[in-house]
């Protein structure tokens, strides 16, 4: 199965960083297939590349990197992310800066939406 | 229809209003912090059993014991992230984050 | 066009207090210009996103109250109204910038049940 994943909300503060990556870990372990993940709101804060969690917690930024680098498609949405001081040279490997219009077009070719927030 | 909430029902209305809008035999996920609803022995047990005579209710596993529930109200499905999935694979999804 | 999918918007965000509900909507707009079947359910404080006479001018913050009036141009078909969030919030259609359609959680349930996607903000 084809699945979009939106994510609303932003690292840390919130736990749905956490549970869309456990959710992806275990559905592609499944054999599905992620079509694209998008961050909007302040979920585009996830694509930050300048921030330094404590060493012995988890790096939620390197484990979208990975999955980035690994071949999932991972946007950040452009409006929300120029409100929020995100730009390419401020991005993690692996994840882009588009619009809106990559969440539509994601949405209408998926078999699912999953969204987090 | 799979329905997920991931807020308490004790602070926010999220679940009040999922269950007000999910069809007979939708299946509502509680994640994160709205695993709290299936928590045996607390004020939203009444509610959440009416509920249960129309939708089936699962609680995510991890969440839960990320949170020391140790007693799921009777009738609540423990699952994890596979079992989400396979929820997932089964209905459409809305989220009432 | 016969591959048009139905896309429900979920609308639970009041509005001014967070960003939800005007990101949204920035949403819908761009869904607009992919021809679907779109429609929007105000749920819970979503309710009052649609309350005429707000003035934004004190808070410092962009109102955009007059971009629902525009949503029909752009294709959004329905804008339905959660009546037991209306009723509970002491509104009325009176109320509402915009016409909308009161519609109980029986009729909001079936309408969920027949989209491609619900898209919640």
């Amino acid at each position: 199965m084809l699945l979009t994943i939106l994510v609303h909300e932003g690292p840390y503060n919130h736990q749905a960083s956490d549970t869309a990556y456990n959710f992806i870990k275990a559905a592609l372990g499944k054999g599905h297939e992620i079509n694209r993940i998008f961050f909007y709101h302040d979920g585009v804060n996830n694509g930050y590349n300048s921030a330094d969690p404590p060493q012995d917690d988890r790096n939620i930024y390197k484990r979208w990197s990975e999955l980035g680098k690994g071949g999932i498609d991972i946007v950040c949405c452009i409006a929300a992310a120029k409100r929020r001081g995100l730009k390419d040279e401020l991005l993690m490997e692996g994840i882009r800066i588009s619009g809106l219009g990559q969440l539509a077009d994601a949405v209408l070719g998926s078999d699912r939406l999953v969204t987090f927030g | 229809m799979l329905h997920t909430v991931n807020k308490s029902p004790f602070g926010h209305s999220a679940l009040d209003e999922c269950i007000s809008m999910a069809a007979d035999g939708a299946t509502i996920l509680l994640i994160e912090d709205g695993v709290y609803a299936a928590k045996a022995g607390a004020s939203y047990e009444g509610k959440l059993k009416a509920a249960m005579g129309n939708v089936k209710v699962a609680a995510l596993g991890p969440d839960l014991a990320a949170r020391g529930i140790t007693a799921c109200i009777e009738g609540v499905t423990v699952v994890d992230y596979d079992g989400f999935v396979e929820l997932v694979a089964e209905n459409k999804m809305t989220a009432w984050v | 066009m016969d591959d048009m999918k139905k896309i429900m918007f979920l609308m639970r965000q009041a509005p001014h207090g967070g960003i939800y509900s005007y990101e949204g909507l920035e949403t819908i707009l761009i869904f607009a210009a992919f021809e679907q079947d779109l429609s929007m359910v105000f749920v819970g404080d979503g309710v009052f996103a649609l309350v005429k006479g707000q003035d934004t001018t004190g808070i410092g913050i962009k109102g955009y109250i007059k971009t629902y009036g525009v949503l029909e141009d752009y294709g959004v078909e329905h804008m339905y109204v959660d009546k037991a969030s209306m009723e509970a919030r002491g509104l009325t259609t009176d109320d509402f910038a915009v016409p909308v359609e009161v519609v109980d959680a029986a009729t909001i349930s079936a309408l969920m049940e027949e989209q491609h996607a619900v898209i919640p903000y």
